[in-house]
């Protein structure tokens, strides 16, 4: 689980823009493996005990620990804080093979993309160091009569598989509708849960940020009414230049 | 490490207090921040998809609403852990009523539901009715109302009609009347119903069960605002109350109803924060995005004194709201500590902070009018528009300076339990402030303050001065007529709600500066400098109002002089501190402070 910042926050550059300026952010569960934790917790629930639980492991620093424990609120039954930054995707899928690797397992669910770097790669390379399958772009992930079977997003069309444990899950949008808001009954219970905190695992970081850019300020929108459909056309077609 | 000091209710006036002795908002601890977000995310997932079909009363939905923030635990904070809620501070709840307070009419029916419809069975219920009512209650299986006001009693609530005879068998009361204005009552399924047993001159409190034979509800009012909460008229027409619901003792129902309006008026407190907040994230990122003259009319001054002073107004209610509800929170623990039940330390401690529950009543709903209002003008042409949700705002807005005891009733309460608590505490306000006339020649002034901090707390002392002056004058010309004098009192009244709240403001910016520096707390400097020059002025007027509305009292003259003095501060340049505020939001695009 990765800790990003609110989805609304003002994005602005330090050190010469080389590293993301953390003043006054506010920090969430990264969306995509919020929806990985909820099916979780869903499939938990449907499981009728066959799946004895579900914990959440996240790579940062203490400070990411109210992150971890919203986790708990929303249901997991234990966390694992591995006590380092992030570095980059290397570093990360390094630190939780290391942690998880002689824990038993069926299941890793995570997030096909974190919303504040976008790698994409934890997944795939936690997988490899793991030796484990993988498969990406899960839109939605079924357990029936210890069967698992997965539906991948592709091109035009939807692939169903068929997979055996244990594996990674990277997950994508539709696996779960919305996420879990905590109930005061699991905001009271987290701070019973265990939050164990690791030591981190001896591991490179292969990425060096060299600068960031800010986009281009968004351009004004311009209204059309609803009926003036020629005018719409005139617009995509001579200013948006798209049709 | 020294004691906390806790100022009693309608202290601060006589006192001064330490920053670090009072609670704001930043000292609020992950869970409570948790707790706050899961409101907003309840808002956001179930409630703001439907406003419209909230709005229309859509059968069974803001039930069905209620039951399913019941099921997040949401309408069980305060209840303790044996009636299945949570026990939670007074100062959380608080929270959550302004979490809850962006939810319009949601809001409305979860502040009734889970105040004037739980409380009173919480705080007077005996134990058996604790159990019958309150799981239901926190679960939102049963839906409560409030039935207080009758058609001829409102503002004057004892002056109810409605009767509860007692059955010959003496196993009911046989309750007649007719209640209106009932929250919550078109689908509530328990009661508070207050009425008058026998020929009693004083009101009692049953709990009554809406599916009783007898009860009539009459169709939805057509209202102004709040459109999607229920508001109702209840007729009661020989319903039989077991004798066991009577709630409370016989003839305890006007106190009942009084302590449970103290409450009410606090947390008002707190949901118009909730939906000031809101409303001021969408006054900016409409003012970030429409353009006009080739800019986004952000950009200009006169769209930004209107952010800037909506920001204002919303921190000065927000600082004043947790520091008296961090007071509430210390009272109870210390009723508590002395060997008082917690609903009993709850009634009392919220009853010690009424001058304060009035004053925040009032300052709270006339800045959430300010907001709504300003948010309409910042929208121009869309802002009228019906499609928008600032309209909404604007409507629901304006009950707040009507329901939980009109504005001016509050205002003349203000006035009213200060010079009460001044008698009890044998505080002599005329001596005070025949002293402050006749004896001070300005030598405590003599000694310039220094620092920021230090300065503010000059001004806000001199304040106090004022209010105190004043009160001493009225009550010593006016005796037992003072309270025909509502015009004067309203300013004494304006000039105490002021001064508490910028002296909150300053402690809490202090407390913010100790915590984490000069650079951090400069934006909430620029808030507080505004506000106190602001309210120096409006101080010099309400004070000049009331002295020249005092015909025949000596020395005139040197009470305006007085006045004056007290009100004197140094200039700010408040354009570039509103400038300073606006452009922070701006920034940010939503409420950030």
């Amino acid at each position: 689980m990765s800790t990003v910042p609110d989805t609304t926050t003002k994005i602005r550059f330090a050190g010469d823009g080389t590293a993301f300026d953390v003043t006054g952010v506010q920090w969430i569960i990264n969306p995509w493996d919020e929806l990985s934790l909820t099916r979780a917790l869903q499939l938990k629930e449907e499981s009728n005990g066959a799946i004895e639980k579900v914990t959440v492991i996240s790579v940062g620093l203490k400070e990411t620990e109210p992150v971890i424990r919203k986790a708990l609120a929303i249901g997991a039954d234990e966390a694992i804080r591995i006590d380092t930054a992030p570095l980059d995707a290397y570093f990360v899928a390094k630190q939780i093979a290391g942690s998880i690797k002689d824990d038993g397992f069926d299941i890793v669910l995570c997030g096909i993309d974190s919303s504040d770097y976008n790698g994409s790669l934890v997944g795939g390379m936690l997988a490899e160091f793991l030796g484990i399958p993988s498969v990406s772009s899960i839109s939605a992930l079924n357990i029936e009569n210890g069967e698992v079977s997965v539906n991948r997003e592709i091109d035009g069309g939807k692939e169903v598989l068929s997979v055996e444990l244990p594996f990674v899950a990277i997950i994508q949008k539709g696996v779960a509708l919305e996420p879990r808001i905590p109930s005061m009954r699991g905001i009271m219970m987290a701070r019973k849960k265990p939050l164990n905190v690791k030591a981190p695992v001896e591991a490179d970081s292969l990425t060096e940020m060299i600068s960031f850019e800010q986009l281009p300020a968004k351009a004004a929108c311009k209204m059309v009414e609803e009926d003036n459909v020629k005018e719409l056309v005139d617009l995509l077609h001579s200013e948006a230049k798209v049709i | 490490m020294e004691e906390k000091k806790r100022l009693m209710g309608g202290e601060f006036l006589l006192k001064e207090t330490n920053a670090e002795d009072i609670f704001i908002p930043e000292d609020m601890d992950e869970e409570q921040q948790m707790i706050y977000k899961t409101c907003q995310g309840f808002l956001e997932t179930e409630v703001y998809s439907m406003l419209d079909r909230i709005d229309d009363q859509e059968e069974g939905l803001m039930r069905s609403l209620l039951q399913k923030s019941g099921e997040l635990g949401l309408l069980g904070v305060a209840v303790p852990e044996e009636y299945e809620g949570f026990d939670q501070s007074f100062v959380t709840s608080m929270l959550a009523s302004e979490a809850m307070g962006a939810g319009y009419s949601f809001s409305v029916a979860y502040s009734a539901h889970t105040g004037i419809g739980t409380l009173p069975i919480l705080y007077y219920g005996n134990e058996a009715q604790k159990q019958k009512y309150l799981p239901k209650l926190v679960s939102g299986e049963w839906p409560a109302a409030y039935c207080l006001t009758e058609p001829n009693a409102g503002s004057d609530a004892n002056a109810g009609k409605s009767k509860a005879i007692l059955s010959d068998d003496g196993k009911h009361y046989i309750l007649n009347g007719q209640k209106m204005w009932i929250t919550n009552g078109g689908f509530a399924d328990v009661q508070t119903v207050f009425a008058k047993i026998g020929t009693d001159r004083v009101l009692s409190a049953f709990i009554v069960e809406s599916s009783w034979p007898g009860i009539v509800i009459n169709p939805e009012e057509k209202k102004m605002g709040i459109k999607g909460s229920s508001t109702v008229q209840i007729f009661y027409n020989d319903v039989k109350v077991p004798v066991e619901n009577l709630l409370g003792r016989q003839g305890q129902g006007f106190r009942i109803a009084l302590n449970i309006l103290h409450m009410g008026r606090l947390k008002l407190g707190g949901t118009v924060l909730g939906a000031a907040k809101k409303t001021i994230t969408q006054s900016v990122n409409y003012a970030n995005e429409r353009k006009q003259f080739g800019r986004f009319i952000g950009s200009f001054e006169a769209i930004k004194y209107k952010l800037a002073e909506q920001v204002i107004q919303t921190f000065i209610t927000e600082s004043t709201v947790y520091r008296t509800s961090g007071y509430v929170d210390e009272a109870i623990t210390e009723l508590i500590a002395q060997g008082k039940e917690k609903p009993q330390a709850t009634i009392e401690g919220i009853a010690q902070y009424a001058l304060e529950a009035a004053l925040l009543k009032v300052f709270g709903s006339e800045a959430l009018n300010y907001v709504v209002d300003e948010a309409v003008q910042i929208f121009g042409g869309m802002g009228f528009s019906a499609e928008t949700d600032v309209d909404k705002a604007y409507r629901d807005s304006r009950i707040n300076r009507i329901f939980e005891g009109t504005n001016e009733i509050n205002r003349l309460l203000v006035a009213d339990t200060t010079i009460k608590k001044a008698l009890k505490k044998g505080f002599d306000l005329v001596r005070y402030a025949k002293h402050i006339i006749k004896e001070m020649n300005g030598a405590e002034e003599a000694v310039e303050p220094t620092g920021y901090f230090e300065e503010k707390r000059t001004y806000i002392r001199n304040f106090k001065r004022i209010a105190l002056l004043l009160l001493g004058i009225v009550s010593d010309k006016f005796q037992r007529q003072l309270f025909e004098e509502q015009m004067i009192l309203f300013n004494i009244s304006d000039i105490i709600m002021n001064l508490y709240t910028a002296e909150s403001t300053l402690l809490r910016v202090e407390k913010i500066e100790n915590n984490k520096g000069g650079d951090y707390a400069s934006i909430y400097k620029d808030i507080l400098d505004v506000f106190v020059y602001d309210t120096a002025e409006f101080i010099h007027k309400s004070g000049c109002d009331a002295i020249n509305s005092l015909e025949e009292i000596e020395e005139q003259e040197v009470m305006r002089e007085r006045i004056r003095k007290y009100t004197t501060v140094a200039p700010v340049n408040i354009k570039n501190a509103r400038t300073r505020i606006a452009d922070k939001l701006i920034e940010d695009n939503k409420y950030n402070f």
